[in-house]
């Protein structure tokens, strides 16, 4: 199966979902370009996890809808991958490291399959790729932060998808974690790949981010870094809470240079 | 409709002593039943209902006898060891909560079971009517049963009405309470306590497995009819003397009906009728209402946000 | 002999219980567990009233539909009433399980199942029904071909869907994503854990059956970080308890589900106390 010409990755329409009657996102309308670093940006219950999970068919949609690729999920499934907050699974679960890793080739093995040789190479060439090979055989439950967040990195890698959803990667990682993470996800927007993260981080976001969604309940804006990352737009999506001297236009030319300095 | 009349106009002093059992009984579970809801224990009432088990047939192999001072001072060494096992075990290994309580639970109940057995091949005269532990005879009530029925439950709602705002508190936010200097801890033995004891009585009427529904149910339908933690209280009274009222006239009509399964059919009865109906947060009623809410609120909304 | 089948039959009915009671517990949903070892009741007796007979034919999809029924129910309170999931489970089983007492009562006539049997089981009389033959051959205790063949049906099911479990229960959002129905899955382990629990009622018992579903698996879990192993030690001590429970059963002459408990619970302990002791000269040397 091929991936259509689309240069879209992902289109929401109308899409709007509630959570207990409350309405959690509302009336989203945006195309995503493929091959891009996204950053989906807004204050704490802004629906950001929940655009990435209705995208993913986790969550029932109110009304609206979702394509990948111009298709519907189903479609396109294989070429798609999901990574969870860290924190919503449990670490004491008896598995090594490598374990998790080779559970992102599970999905295309049928019952009774055991994951083939291959398989394992994918998987071994993913935790190299982040940088935890000599962790392979290590408990999670002895994982630092960081650790366990590369390790969902490594298992997502290992299902060769085509589009990244991400749930806060970078929550809670040391510095260096987070730059290991960062030069990964560029590797893979740079061989094509699209990866949408959602990130609460306003600063860093600058320098991340290719694109950004900004997004507040309902879309305040959708576009390239340098065009949304406006003092206007952001204390629109913040509202009183962006009440420090920001200067946003000031990170996203500093996070240039640094982007610069990185590639 | 004759049963109607004769039962309610309580002439037979048996049918007295077996409502006023079941009604003060299930009035006082569902009282303290509430605080362990309230806290997200509702099945620390269940793994107590069960451990409590060995204690009394320790208790009995000890003594020799069935002196029912012994038995519920062996229930509470029982009961009391069982909980502080499940949060060792919680505390200091991975197993997780619910493991920890059903693993207890069952331990506990295994080797209560393993020494009634023991003690029934013993040929011990005396231990006849130690069955009545694990399935209860509540429609065999007597007067002196009524008694203890009648001193414990009137201690329990003392003891709950005293210290009532410490235990809302420890229900609420164990460690706000704990930083206004609360002894969190004797609270929570304190809680502990009076969940043994409800449990200790209780399961001479209705049996180990439906006590836990008595300490359960009540509390979870009460939920439904209020938001204030004494509303709750006394629904979860009302609502158990209910069940107790109507599971004891329903033995009276029919004598070969077991008293304790009709009072937890009853209150669970009247526990789904709440999860639907009840005025405050009954589903459909939540429904209905916001249904009329709801069309002004999805075209305000968008406009509130922009004003934001 | 008798020895020898009330052990066979306690240990095939305990690796059962336990190899399905490791994802319970790794689920975080060993009282569901619980509840659906009581909220059987019911579907066995009305089973029992239909078909006039014990028979394993029409207890299996009576259990079945009540443990379906009673994780249905807890997942509705939970989700659709917004019930805390504690008292979803409580409120659940005892309702169930006390319209089972009922259902007892009002045909006792008619059934041949009572009280104690029910919390506890009669595992001692497993040498008694014997399955005959129609040409008259002894065939040894019924209990035994049954345990048996429950336990084939569990380790198919468990070689078949091993990594959809292992997905599903170490991070279901991941499997939603990945196509994986996290609910079939769901409901696969709890039908299994109810036609399990149905097939081991009669033996040991609605409360001695959670102990099997519980405490073999959290004492392999205490021992190890492998999925695998945790199951190959669930059914070690499975076996251990079973055989030592029967002799602690026989020394006291009380019962043997209940000694076979004691017995897991005695080898949690061990476990429990070696691991504290092990971390504890780890920090001396």
């Amino acid at each position: 199966m091929t991936l259509s010409a689309s240069t879209t990755a992902v289109t929401f329409s109308q899409l709007t979902v509630t959570y207990q009657e409350k309405p959690a996102l509302q009336g989203i309308n945006t195309s995503l370009p493929k091959g891009k670093l996204i950053g989906i940006i807004g204050p704490n219950g802004a629906g950001k996890s929940t655009l990435i999970k209705a995208a993913m068919g986790l969550l029932p949609l109110t009304s609206g809808e979702v394509r990948l690729f111009g298709d519907t999920l189903e479609a396109v499934r294989r070429h798609v991958s999901y990574v969870p907050q860290r924190e919503s699974v449990d670490w004491d679960f008896p598995a090594s490291v490598f374990d998790v890793v080779l559970m992102g080739r599970y999905a295309q093995l049928g019952l009774f399959k055991r994951p083939s040789k291959e398989d394992r190479e994918i998987a071994l060439n993913s935790l190299y790729k982040v940088g935890m090979e000599t962790f392979q055989h290590r408990q999670i439950a002895q994982l630092s932060g960081g650790q366990q967040q590369r390790v969902f990195l490594a298992r997502a890698m290992a299902q060769e998808a085509d589009l990244y959803f991400m749930d806060e990667p970078f929550a809670g990682v040391d510095a260096a974690t987070e730059t290991a993470i960062l030069e990964v996800l560029r590797e893979l927007t740079t061989a094509g790949k699209t990866v949408i993260v959602v990130h609460h981080d306003l600063q860093s976001a600058a320098s991340f981010f290719e694109w950004v969604v900004l997004l507040h309940t309902s879309l305040i804006a959708s576009g390239p870094v340098e065009e949304v990352f406006t003092r206007d737009l952001l204390q629109k999506t913040y509202g009183g809470r962006l009440n420090f001297m920001a200067d946003p236009e000031e990170w996203v030319k500093k996070g240039a240079i640094a982007a610069g300095k990185i590639s | 409709m004759d049963h109607l009349l004769d039962f309610f106009s309580f002439s037979d002093p048996n049918v007295v002593a077996v409502v006023l059992g079941a009604v003060l009984l299930t009035a006082s579970s569902g009282v303290v039943g509430t605080f362990t809801f309230l806290k997200k224990k509702a099945l620390l009432g269940d793994a107590i209902a069960h451990a409590v088990l060995p204690g009394i047939c320790a208790a009995f192999l000890w003594s020799g006898t069935k002196d029912p001072f012994v038995m519920i001072t062996g229930a509470f060494l029982s009961g009391w060891l069982a909980v502080w096992l499940m949060e060792q075990i919680v505390e200091k290994s991975k197993i997780k909560e619910d493991t920890a309580i059903a693993g207890v639970l069952s331990v506990f109940f295994g080797l209560g079971i393993l020494l009634l057995t023991y003690i029934q091949h013993t040929g011990n005269a005396a231990q006849t009517g130690l069955e009545s532990f694990l399935f209860g005879k509540a429609a065999a009530l007597t007067g002196k049963d009524l008694l203890v029925f009648t001193m414990t439950g009137l201690l329990l709602i003392i003891t709950v009405i005293l210290f009532f705002k410490e235990l809302q508190l420890i229900a609420f936010d164990e460690a706000y309470a704990r930083s206004l200097g609360l002894p969190v801890k004797k609270l929570n033995l304190l809680l502990t306590s009076l969940t043994v004891m409800a449990v200790v009585t209780g399961i001479q009427a209705v049996g180990v497995v439906l006590m836990s529904a008595m300490l359960i149910t009540p509390a979870s339908a009460a939920r439904y009819w209020t938001n204030r933690v004494h509303r709750m209280v006394w629904l979860a009274a009302f609502f158990g003397a209910l069940s107790g009222l109507a599971g004891a006239f329903v033995s009276y009509t029919a004598p070969a009906m077991p008293t304790g399964p009709w009072i937890v059919v009853i209150i669970s009865g009247i526990a789904v009728f709440s999860f639907f109906f009840a005025p405050v947060r009954g589903v459909l009623v939540v429904r209905w209402k916001r249904r009329d809410l709801a069309r002004p609120a999805r075209v305000v909304l968008p406009i509130d946000k922009n004003k934001n | 002999m008798d020895a020898f089948y009330i052990i066979a039959t306690a240990a095939l009915f305990a690796i059962s219980c336990g190899l399905l009671g490791a994802f319970l517990l790794l689920r975080r949903m060993a009282m569901v567990g619980d509840a659906i070892a009581h909220a059987v009741l019911p579907g066995i007796v009305i089973a029992f009233l239909l078909s006039g007979s014990r028979d394993a034919v029409w207890m299996i999809p009576g259990a079945a539909a009540l443990g379906i029924l009673t994780t249905f129910l807890i997942e509705f309170f939970h989700e659709k009433v917004g019930l805390q999931t504690d008292a979803a489970i409580g409120v659940s089983f005892t309702a169930l399980f006390a319209l089972g007492i009922i259902l007892i009562s009002v045909y006792a006539g008619q059934i041949d199942l009572d009280q104690d049997c029910v919390l506890y089981g009669e595992i001692a009389y497993i040498p008694i029904d014997l399955w005959i033959t129609d040409g008259g051959q002894i065939m040894g205790p019924r209990a035994l071909y049954v345990g048996a063949a429950l336990l084939f049906v569990n380790l198919f099911f468990l070689f078949a869907g091993y990594r959809k479990l292992q997905l599903t229960t170490f991070d279901p959002a991941f499997a939603a994503a990945a196509g994986i129905s996290v609910s079939l899955w769901n409901y696969l382990l709890m039908g299994a854990v109810s036609v399990t629990t149905v097939a081991a009622f009669n033996s040991v018992g609605a409360i001695l059956i959670v102990a099997l579903l519980v405490v073999p698996p959290a004492t392999a879990y205490l021992l190890t970080h492998n999925l695998r192993h945790m199951l190959y030690l669930t059914v070690v001590f499975a076996l251990l308890s079973s055989f030592f429970g029967y002799w602690l059963a026989v020394l006291l002459d009380g019962s043997i589900a209940g000694a076979i408990v004691v017995c897991s619970g005695l080898f949690f302990g061990l476990a429990w106390l070696g691991k504290g002791i092990r971390r504890r000269t780890d920090l001396v040397f």
